[in-house]
């Protein structure tokens, strides 16, 4: 039973990917086929196949008869696809808050609503089109060989007072995301250069620095555990806290002032064929809650209200139009010339 | 006493009620339409003011930097847009014919909007209907300014689930403002039609012959139709009360001219010999005789007539009553030799009611009994106390025959058995009468144990 359902996938995924010609790159593509005759449902998505995999096979164990193409893009080129090329999926999962926004604002999403989504929180739902089902931190990573007994910092204040410091020790060992190359770097940078006038000193510091810029949490979290940085901000506090389940060397910081909460979120497209399977995959994943066993294995942080009760320094970002300004194409421009100048001072 | 025919017409409750309610449904209705306008027109207003904040916002962060204009879009301009509601925001910022930057297919407004005065527009927008608000803003130093036209539009689902709930709440309000209207208009009626109620049971408590004035509360309304009543029966009363005094005074007047003709006659009859002589004088005797019958039983009829309108309730001994009538006739029936048998209980039996009246009844029953019985017979007075009294006279007389008994009561009718005897036939209207007059009847049957009638004076138990 187990061989040739791989053994399908691999012939699936090798024949989708060399025959595919979009506009968008395919990072992975994997095709989970039912084990009984029904439909397919294609999926779209930001979020790494190791990461959504048991997710998907858990789906598949409660709609057997649910075939699943699964495509793995960046945020922008999920954005493209859907936006410029109108391709056909059944279900769009983005960490890209923002972009998700803009295609529900500009009519690329439908409708739904069913019992599950209404049991989210008002701050996770938006327009009853974008559902978000994980609550995902931007924190900060240190380096257990560069700090070694000494205290990282815990705020911003702190990191901008210690960077200052001793300018000698963290030159070119301080890591953060290009925000011109990452979406949720984008986000990030976009939130924090709202919520604190500090973002643009931490930056200009960060700048001086000749801080490493990075596409990727990933990349960022190997460096810092190797000891090549001595600290990384703005990572993807769930896919940290998921390597440090296989790595050590670094530590996890949730700055004290503030944390930006990102929300990983579906939609399901305008364009979507089969719409039924869609919506029960929302259903499924908006009650992640339900299954510890999953949120273990995908390591993706489900939506829990009594997180930012017990932490107030947590905020997760605000649907709405607000997320639309710095997709403007000016206040994008502005903002990236802003970083630039701070961040890209040699 | 035969019911006259009105022709009621609608009744002044119901329409009454129906008024008060047609204005609370007008009232519901106005009511409805005027918070629906309002509460719509301040959802309208909101969204409005936010439009022009927001493109406000917009136009105040527009600049101009080496000759060309910039924008660094305001994040609370978008953001204050979505808290109210989740629709769908578009803008777009023209200047120079081409779009500086947002959505380059959001219509532009049709009037070109002058400095200060936004113009406001509703239209269709990829799929929704969209309220857009364009506000115009010279940029750049004053000799080279150019106009850049901000414009931010807005879905409406969010004002049309407002207008949706206010529409509910509204039907709701004016529903419920309308029934309890209605509620009080009914109690208004019933209330305001109350005095004319407690006016009308009381007119209609009163007994048939109960002719004083009116004088319960009465609203000043009604006051002039109550005075015409209440002098319409002095009237009435004053007319009855001289139609009986008339009678009684012209029975007294021929009865006693009679009574002195009467004893002329006999005494005449007794000194003439011729038998045809005799004969024309005893029927000369027997004509006076009825007229006096007659002027005497008018006389009775009229004093019960009278005495019905205001009738006494004393507390009486029936037994008592039929002794002192069985006493009084005693001796007409003796000239007869006739015996009255009575079958009373020794107990007194009490009663209330007119002892003048109810005696009255007694002897003419009892008169009649020895009036239309042989002579050497007998008579019985009996009590039986049933659900209902019943003083009973049996005699073993002539009957009715097959008269129709129904008609015997009525005035001035006698029996086909009379034969000389003398009699008005007013003495078993006077007994029904009085009968009914306490609630109760005149029985009328043949003696059930062989010849003879048995007529009973029915009247309910205390
Ligand atoms: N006891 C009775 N036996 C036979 N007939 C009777 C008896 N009582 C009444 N009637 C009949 O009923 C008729 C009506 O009686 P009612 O007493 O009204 O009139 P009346 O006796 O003829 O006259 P009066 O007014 O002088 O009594 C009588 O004329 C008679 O025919
Ligand atoms: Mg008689």
């Amino acid at each position: 039973m187990r061989f040739p359902r791989l053994a399908a996938r691999i012939i699936a995924a090798l024949t989708l990917l060399t025959t595919a010609s979009h506009g968008y790159e395919v990072e992975q593509q994997m095709h989970y086929p039912s084990t009984q005759d029904g439909t397919v449902l294609r999926i779209i998505s930001t979020a790494d196949l190791n990461v959504f995999e048991p997710i998907l096979l858990a789906f598949q164990d409660m709609h057997p008869s649910v075939a699943v193409d699964y495509v793995v893009v960046e945020t922008a080129d999920l954005m493209h696809a859907i936006y410029a090329e109108g391709a056909s999926f059944d279900l769009a999962i983005s960490s890209a808050m923002d972009l998700q926004t803009k295609l529900a604002n500009d009519g690329f999403a439908q409708d739904y609503t069913s019992p599950a989504t209404q049991a989210l929180p008002d701050w996770a739902r938006w327009r009853n089109q974008v559902f978000a089902f994980t609550q995902e931190p931007a924190v900060l990573v240190v380096s257990d060989d560069f700090f070694g007994t000494e205290h990282p910092p815990t705020n911003r204040d702190e990191l901008i007072a210690l960077l200052r410091e001793s300018p000698e020790r963290f030159r070119g060992r301080i890591g953060t995301y290009d925000v011109r190359r990452s979406g949720f770097g984008y986000l990030m940078a976009t939130q924090d250069s709202r919520n604190s006038e500090a973002y643009w000193r931490l930056m200009e510091v960060m700048g001086r620095l000749e801080a490493e810029l990075y596409c990727c949490s990933g990349e960022m979290i190997r460096d810092v555990a190797s000891g090549n940085l001595a600290l990384a901000y703005n990572v993807l506090g769930s896919y940290a806290t998921s390597q440090l389940a296989i790595t050590d060397g670094f530590r996890i910081i949730e700055l004290s002032d503030y944390v930006n909460v990102m929300l990983r979120t579906a939609l399901i497209p305008v364009t979507a064929e089969n719409v039924a399977d869609a919506q029960a995959m929302i259903d499924f994943l908006t009650m992640l809650e339900t299954r510890p066993d999953l949120i273990a294995a995908s390591n993706l942080p489900s939506i829990a209200q009594e997180t930012f009760r017990a932490n107030t320094a947590l905020r997760p970002i605000r649907f709405g139009p607000g997320l639309l300004v710095f997709l403007d194409q000016l206040k994008r421009a502005a903002f990236l010339r802003n970083w630039e100048d701070s961040l890209l001072q040699n | 006493m035969t019911a006259t025919k009105m022709h009621p017409t609608a009744s002044i409750r119901q329409n009454l009620f129906y008024q008060l309610a047609g204005v609370a449904a007008i009232l519901s209705f106005a009511f409805f339409l005027i918070v629906r306008g309002v509460a719509e027109q301040a959802a309208e207003m909101t969204q409005d003011g936010i439009l022009s904040a927001s493109a406000t916002a917009i136009a105040d962060a527009l600049r101009s930097e080496g000759g060309a204009v910039v924008l660094d879009l305001p994040y609370s301009a978008l953001s204050m847009l979505g808290t109210l509601n989740e629709d769908r925001v578009f803008y777009r910022i023209y200047t120079d014919q081409q779009t500086l930057t947002g959505y380059p297919d959001l219509p532009l407004p049709d009037e070109r909007p002058r400095r200060g005065e936004p113009v406001f527009e509703t239209h269709e927008f990829r799929g929704d209907e969209v309220r857009a608000v364009s506000v115009m803003r010279p940029v750049g130093a004053s000799g080279a300014a150019r106009n850049v036209i901000v414009t931010v539009a807005q879905t409406r689902l969010g004002l049309e689930a407002t207008s949706r709930t206010i529409t509910t709440t509204a039907t709701g309000v004016a529903a419920g403002f309308f029934l309890a209207a209605t509620g009080l208009s009914l109690w208004a009626a019933s209330a305001a039609l109350a005095p004319i109620e407690r006016l009308t049971s009381a007119v209609a408590r009163r007994g048939p012959y109960d002719l004083r004035p009116v004088t319960a509360d009465t609203p000043t309304e009604l006051v002039p139709l109550v005075d015409a009543l209440n002098s319409f029966m002095t009237r009435l009363r004053a007319s009855l009360s001289r139609t009986e005094d008339f009678i009684a005074e012209a029975a007294h007047r021929v009865r006693t001219p009679l009574a002195t003709v009467r004893t002329q006659a006999e005494v005449t009859h007794r000194k003439l010999n011729k038998p045809e002589h005799r004969l024309a004088i005893r029927e000369m005797i027997r004509a006076i005789d009825e007229s006096s019958r007659s002027a005497g039983q008018m006389l009775d009829h009229a004093m019960v007539k009278f005495r019905t309108d205001t009738l006494a309730s004393d507390q009486l001994d029936m037994r008592a009553l039929i002794d002192e009538v069985c006493d009084r006739l005693g001796a007409t029936a003796d000239l007869k030799d006739i015996d009255i048998i009575r079958d009373l209980p020794d107990d007194p039996i009490p009663i209330h009611g007119d002892g003048i009246l109810l005696q009255a009844t007694l002897q003419n029953l009892l008169d009649n009994a020895i009036k239309y019985s042989p002579e050497d017979s007998r008579i019985t007075v009996s009590v039986t106390p049933n659900d209902a009294l019943w003083v009973s006279i049996t005699d073993e007389g002539r009957g009715f025959g097959d008269a129709d008994l129904t008609r015997l009561k009525t005035r001035y009718t006698r029996g086909a058995n009379v034969g000389d005897i003398v009699g008005s036939g007013l003495g078993l209207t006077i007994a029904d009468e009085v009968a009914s007059a306490h609630g109760g009847r005149i029985d009328i049957k043949p003696n059930e144990n062989g010849a003879g009638a048995c007529v009973s004076l029915v009247l309910p138990r205390e």
